[in-house]
Parts: structure tokens; C-alpha cells; sequence
């Protein structure tokens, strides 16, 4: 099983997710935004950070990276997609996932732990966890409130309490097929109980059981 | 030809930037400040001599690329 973590100019997290993949037993490497070709991996990951400076609006100039069209491929075909924090803005922006993200509500940017409660296991980030279990993972954005007017987005996890102003209070939604999912906080970040939680596990593992071989 | 692109974020979308000057205008006492909006505009130079044209390739743009349909709406300006 071979995962593909996208690496676009300002994305920081990506060597955190390649940790925790391989940390979880899976083959994953990094490819440059530039990449066109995705055919050798089962699943793609897109990291938080701030690609190409946020300029615009989040994720707006990363989805014209040439990668997103594998992204795009891949979606269609039902391999399992997971954005993280900036990850999910592109996501947004692609049209792979619906709505948008704004500013936290204070406009403070946030970064602390968070609960989260799993309230659809429907998806590539939540197949592994049960509904209802709550997992304690940091958050680290400041345009982290997600808005969906067309309200057809499908939240698989849900801030216990609200830290930001999230439509649902949600902190991560899949699409109907459930093998694309945007998450907000970072799931990678608590893969170990020595950085204050590996509640993250669960989320990584239900993206590897989603995988099957391309 | 000059361009201005205004990007309006839609009504029924918060604001929390417009929101906190609001309130630091009450602060001030400019209470008949009612509502305020951040919004953004774009200057741009675009080449070509039909101004219809400019419009309708501008529009384009904004539908592509500088507005969020899914947040904001957007006016396009051509000076003549």
C-alpha cells in the first residue's frame, strides 16, 4: 500500500504525515505539486501549511497545481483523498469537497488541543473509529471555520465545543462516496502519547484500512 | 484598459474582520456605523480595445480564479 504525500511550495506538515504513515506500517513518499503522475499509489494525502502563501484565498492557487488533476483522477475513482488543514481548503477550492473556509470566529489563530467527537464512521478518516468515541487532536489554523451553504456536506467529526465558528461544528467532512475527506485539525500531529495524545492513530488507520491496491 | 475588480463577500456569509472594525468604530462613537464589509478589489491593466470584451474576459476570470463562488460575489469595473 503506497500513499502519496503531496508537497506544494509553504506546505509544512508533510514530513509529519510521512511519520505517522510510516510509523503505522505504510509505504508512503512524498511528491512535488508539479507531479503528474499518481498512478503507483493507492491513496494521496494533502498536508497542512500555507501553499503558495495563501495568496488569494487558501488553497486557491494550490489547486492549479498540475498534482490536483491526479487528485482529481484518484477521487473520481473512489481512492481514498485526505486533506489536512490547508489540505482541506485546496480540497474546497478543487470542488472535491463543498463549501469553503473563513476566519475563526475571534479571528485568533488557534492552536491547542481539541476534542472531537466521531459522529459518521463512513469515511476514509473515520472507518477505523466508532461513532460517538471522542479523540483529543491539536488544531492549528486561523481560517478554520468551514461554511456550506448548499449544506451537502457530510460531517464525520464534530468539535465537542466550538472553537471557531465551523458550519455543524464541524471538524472534518467527506463526500458521498466517503473516500474524500477535509479535516482540520491535525490528526498526524497526536501519533504518540509523548506529544500529548495518539488519538491521531485512529484517524491514520482508518485511512490505511480504506486503501486498496490501485 | 483599467480594471477594478470588487469581490463582495455574500451577505448571508460571516465576517468576523468586518465585524470587530465595526465595533472598534462604536468604540470610537461612530455608532451610525450599521454595517462593514471587508472587501477586496483588484486593480488590473488588461490588454484589448473593446471594453464589452474586457467585461466578459474579467468575468471570466473572477468565476475562475479571484472569487469564491461559494463565498463571494464580484463586480468588474472597466474605466473607459
Amino acid at each position: 500500500m503506497r500513499v502519496a504525500v503531496a508537497v506544494f511550495p509553504g506546505v509544512n506538515c508533510e514530513h509529519d504525515v510521512v511519520y505517522a504513515l510510516r510509523a503505522l506500517g505504510a509505504e508512503a513518499q512524498l511528491v512535488w505539486h508539479r507531479e503528474t503522475d499518481l498512478s503507483d499509489f493507492d491513496g494521496v494525502i494533502l498536508p497542512g501549511g500555507f501553499a503558495h502563501g495563501d495568496y488569494l484565498r487558501t488553497g486557491a492557487i494550490a489547486r492549479l497545481s498540475p498534482v490536483m488533476a491526479e487528485v482529481e483522477r484518484m477521487a473520481k475513482q473512489g481512492a481514498p483523498v485526505l486533506g489536512i488543514c490547508n489540505g482541506w481548503q485546496m480540497l474546497c477550492e478543487a470542488g472535491l469537497l463543498p463549501g469553503a473556509h473563513i476566519a475563526n470566529r475571534d479571528l485568533t489563530f488557534i492552536c491547542r488541543f481539541v476534542e472531537v467527537e466521531v459522529v459518521d464512521a463512513r469515511s476514509c478518516l473515520t472507518a477505523a473509529a466508532r461513532p460517538g468515541q471522542r479523540l483529543s487532536i491539536p488544531l492549528n489554523s486561523y481560517q478554520g471555520a468551514w461554511v456550506d451553504p448548499t449544506r451537502s456536506g457530510r460531517v464525520v467529526l464534530r468539535y465537542v465545543e466550538d472553537p471557531n465558528g465551523s458550519q455543524e461544528r464541524a471538524a472534518a467532512v467527506t463526500n458521498e462516496r466517503g473516500n474524500v475527506v477535509g479535516v482540520m485539525p491535525h490528526p498526524e500531529r497526536a501519533m504518540e502519547d509523548v506529544l500529548g495524545s495518539s488519538d491521531g492513530q485512529t484517524l491514520i488507520e482508518g485511512f490505511l484500512a480504506s486503501l486498496v491496491p490501485a | 484598459m483599467r480594471v477594478t475588480v470588487t469581490i463582495n463577500r455574500r451577505p448571508e456569509i460571516a465576517d468576523p474582520e468586518g465585524a470587530t472594525v465595526m465595533r472598534a468604530l462604536h468604540e470610537l462613537g461612530y455608532t451610525e456605523a450599521a454595517t462593514v464589509r471587508m472587501d477586496r478589489v483588484i486593480h488590473m491593466e488588461v490588454d484589448g480595445d473593446d471594453a464589452d470584451e474586457v467585461r466578459s474576459r474579467v468575468e471570466e476570470m473572477c468565476r475562475q480564479l479571484l472569487a469564491n463562488p461559494v463565498l463571494e460575489d464580484f463586480e468588474v469595473e472597466v474605466a473607459p
